[in-house]
Formats: structure tokens, sequence, C-alpha cells
């Protein structure tokens, strides 16, 4: 019997993601994967998995799952104020279930998408090399669909031995997702911006509007102006920034098409995509330029934070 | 191997800080498009690339930090772009029946000012070519189309094109693989599936394949 946790309520959108499938996009199939690596990283080391297990994508709100075996578990990324039986439990923490525990979550506090890790890591549906769910392909993880209430849970292989409860990511390492800084180099059409719309890219705030999703986030901010030719389309990446006619940028996330001909204008680095995928519609950001040099610290400094859990004490 | 003597104008730039945009040139032109596709090949054999994958005239390179800078990739994509790209293997031919009955059949007609008949004549003539495989699961970029054909997109476009739908637009050709919103005007469909969930790779067509479409009736 591998089911592991029952779904009583299934929460707004909670779907099955793990690293994502990299070699589908030169089929046009975005590469989803987890918003926020770093919160699903985390939550799968807290409990013993590999980075690659698959984790549940809670968005602004967590489901009610119950426990059918002894189970250990992670809640990372942002805070839906997690509780078992009742009572609040740690984030960043791993937490044990016995069999009939409820997981519940009491309602959004900071962020906007949390992820809950399983140790044995969550099984589905494997498409193109993923576990991820792509709900517009309906493939992947549960039946590529959000979960419901009464969907079982699978875990997909053996928990790591010994399973350890208690380990905990520092709090100075656990991101801030109050500050709404996120970090961009320039990118391939930089130059097409005039220069007051280059100065605003990276000084002005913008606005996540209604229209974002894991696919991206359009923004509302002042008018960027471009010039230059039509350009032939070319393959894109999470976190360009695409500029289209209207003027008003498109920041691009793990569902992200594969291919477009708008100006990139800039691209968020690897480091801020978690900040980014914690955004909210309605939140205001502003992009911060960074040098590589700058963008390879900050990444060195989440792998550390990451090595830290692995290396973390056990009280 | 010694350079080619039109050493392309690369140039590099970066897409975030795990990938960078390698541009060949910036024409609609088959040549350049091979060697985009070529690029791509050989720089997926390698250890610190994740994926790379072929623009019109572009290569995006999606690669691993840790183990290569942008710089030191940058320098080794310029050294693989001067020399000479094995001989391109032909594409995969598909034949793709269309019937010709698309909402802006018409409307192009009048635009170019020619009667539809030859608006479909002149589609179902040439053998295009597969540019580029993206921007939704199984489409595809095809081209070059007939100058005689080409016309601006739609000012105002569709919230939702039906699935299999043949469409132009500028010197480019195409057909929906999924029900999507699109600004280019319909002149036919097809019931060929062009995204194939079930199949790896998910896409009928590749890019570099050639694409020759042939009336059919309704």
């Amino acid at each position: 019997m591998n089911h592991v946790l029952r779904v009583e309520e299934p929460g707004l959108s909670t779907t099955v993601q793990d690293l994502g499938r990299p070699n589908a996009i030169s089929s046009g199939v975005p590469p989803g994967g987890a918003m926020d690596r770093f919160a699903h990283c985390a939550a799968n080391l807290l409990v013993g998995n590999g980075q690659a297990a698959a984790t549940l994508e809670c968005t602004l709100s967590g489901p009610h799952l119950v426990a059918e075996q002894p189970c250990l578990v992670a809640i990372t990324g942002a805070d839906f104020d997690p509780h078992v039986n009742g009572k609040p439990v740690s984030g960043w923490t791993g937490v044990f279930l016995g069999r009939g525990d409820r997981l519940t979550f009491a309602g959004r506090r900071a962020g906007a998408r949390a992820y809950v890790a399983v140790a044995g890591g969550i099984d589905g549906a494997v498409w193109l090399g993923s576990l991820s769910t792509n709900l517009m392909a309906a493939r992947g993880g549960l039946d590529g669909r959000a979960l419901r209430a009464g969907d079982v849970i699978d875990i997909a292989g053996e928990p790591a031995k010994p399973t350890i409860s208690g380990r905990r990511m520092p709090e100075h390492l656990q991101p801030n997702y109050i500050d709404h800084t996120v970090h961009a180099i320039g990118g391939p059409h930089f130059r097409r911006l005039d220069p007051e719309s280059r100065r605003l890219l990276f000084d002005a705030e913008f606005t996540v509007t209604k229209d974002s999703d894991r696919m991206g986030y359009r923004l509302d901010g002042p008018r960027l102006e471009t010039s230059g030719d039509e350009l032939l389309s070319f393959g894109l990446a999470a976190g360009a920034i695409q500029l289209p006619g209207g003027g008003q940028p498109i920041l691009l996330m793990a569902d992200h098409q594969t291919a477009g001909g708008y100006p990139v204008v800039a691209g968020v680095v690897s480091a801020s995509l978690p900040i980014a995928a914690q955004l909210l519609p309605g939140d205001k950001l502003r992009f911060a330029e960074v040098t590589p040099e700058r963008a390879r610290l900050m990444r060195m400094a989440l792998t550390s934070a990451l090595d830290s859990v692995r290396r973390a004490p056990v009280r | 191997m010694p350079p080619l003597r039109s050493t392309p104008r690369l140039r590099i730039h970066p897409l975030g800080d795990t990938a960078l945009l390698a541009e060949l040139g910036t024409r609609l032109d088959t040549a350049l498009n091979t060697r985009a596709i070529a690029l791509a090949t050989v720089l997926k054999k390698r250890r610190e690339v994740r994926q790379a994958v072929a623009g019109y005239a572009s290569v995006t390179v999606h690669f691993e930090p840790d183990l290569i800078t942008q710089e030191a990739l940058g320098a080794a994509i310029k050294r693989l772009a001067g020399k000479r790209p094995p001989m391109p293997e032909p594409g995969r031919l598909h034949r793709i029946p269309v019937t010709y009955d698309g909402p802006d059949l018409e409307a192009v007609g009048s635009a170019l000012n020619l009667p539809a008949e030859k608006v479909v004549e002149i589609h179902s003539r040439p053998i295009y070519r597969v540019f580029l495989v993206g921007f939704v699961p199984g489409w595809a970029y095809l081209g070059p189309l007939p100058e005689e054909l080409e016309l601006p997109r739609r000012h105002v476009p569709r919230t939702l094109v039906p699935a299999g739908s043949v469409a132009i637009a500028g010197r480019q050709t195409g057909i929906y693989p999924l029900p999507t919103p699109g600004g280019w005007h319909l002149i036919g469909r097809t019931s060929v599936k062009l995204f194939l969930p079930d199949s790896d790779p998910p896409c009928l067509f590749r890019a570099g394949d050639r694409v020759k479409f042939f009336p059919t009736k309704a």
C-alpha cells in the first residue's frame, strides 16, 4: 500500500510538481515544474528526499490532507498557517504525521505558493520525463489536473531511513517574501528601449495584474517604449521579461510559451525566480539590475542554504 | 576545419543567468535556419548544456551555470559557429490534406486582389520548411510563404482559433495545434493532429522537416 495522504479539501489549485521537463521545450511543451524551486527543494531535503522528488504546489490556499499511513512531511514556501490536528506547526520543518492525523491550513499570511513534501516523494503519472502537472495538456501528476476532494496520494518510493522529524531550515536562511525586489540582467533587446524606458525598467514599480498564472505575469506600470524591426521568433526561458507592443511587460514563469517574437528586455536571474513565484495579483515589484557575478553569488547563497538543511542538526 | 569565409555575425546575449541567446542573423533565411539547427544539435551534446533550441536564425542555450560561465560558453559557441556545419539531413516530408474553406479565405483574396482559388493554388504549391517548433505544444512556424500571399497579421486577433486551422501571416504559414487565441488569417483546416501528447517527442513536426499541403474537398 503506497497510499499516504487522502485529500479532504483540495485548496484553490494544488498540483503535483517536480523540477519539470526541460527537454520538452524543443517540442513547444513548457518546461513546467515547481514555480519556487528553492522552496520545493528545501521541502524535499527536510524529509530526506532528493531535490527532484515531486511535491504538492498549493496556490493561494492549502489543501486539507489526512495521513493514510505514518509519514514525514514538510511545508515550505508561502505561509498558509499550517496546522496538524488543529495545532499550529512550523513551516520549513520536518513534521511527523501519524495515521489519521490531519494537515490543514488556516489561511494565507505571506506568499502565493506553499509546497508539501512527503518522505519517499509524491507519485503520479510521468509525462515526457517529469511528474509535473501540465493543466493545458492534461498530462503529468495526478491525471494531469489539480487535486480534488477524495483523491488519494501515493508515495513514489521508500522513505530515506532513518526518517527524522524536526529537521529545520534556520530562520535566517528562509526566504523573505516581503521584499519584492526581483533581480535581473539586461536582455537581448534591452537596447531597443529608449533611454527613459531603460531607466524606468530598473527604477519604476510594477504591479502584478490579475492576468497572471503559472505561464507568466502581465505587469502594469509605466509604458516602456521600444523601437526596431519586427523580430524573428526565438526560444524563450523562464524569467524572460517580454515587451509586447502595448509597452506593458510580461514576466515568463514555469509554464511559459517556449518561443516568441516580442523583444526580451531583461531576464530575471535564477536566484530571484523563487521570489517572483511568491507574488500575487496586486503585489508590487521592482526589478533590480545585477551583474552575472552577483547572480552567481545569489545562486551560491541558495545552494548553501539547501546544503545546510541536509546537514541540519536534529533536535 | 577551415572557418567559413562568410563567418556569421554571431551575437551572444544573456537570458538571465542560466540561458543565453546566440543570434546568427536577423533574416528569414533557410541557410541561417539550417545553421541554427546544426548548432543546436552540436551544443546539446555538451555536458554543461541542458538544452539548446533553434529559432529562425538563433539558438537559445540553457546551461548549467555551475559548470561553465556565460562568457566561456559564448566563446565556445563562437568557435563552433565558425566551423562548417555538417551536411544537413533532408528533413522528413509531411503531406498534409487541407480543406480550404477558412473564414478568412475570401478576405485574404480581396486584400491580395486574387480569387480564392488562386490563393489556394499558391498556398499549396511550395514545399515549406519547418523553421521552428515552439510557442505552444506542437506549433511549427512554416515558410517561406510566397510573396504573393504576404499580409500583415489581423488587427484584432481572434480570442479562439479552432485546432487544425491552417493560417498565414507575413512570409509564414502554420497550423494551430490547439484551440488558442491567434492573429493569423485562417484559410483552411486539416484533420491531421500536430500535438501528440502520448508520443515522445509529442509533436508531428520537427525543425528542419518539410511540409506539403494539398487541397481536399470538405
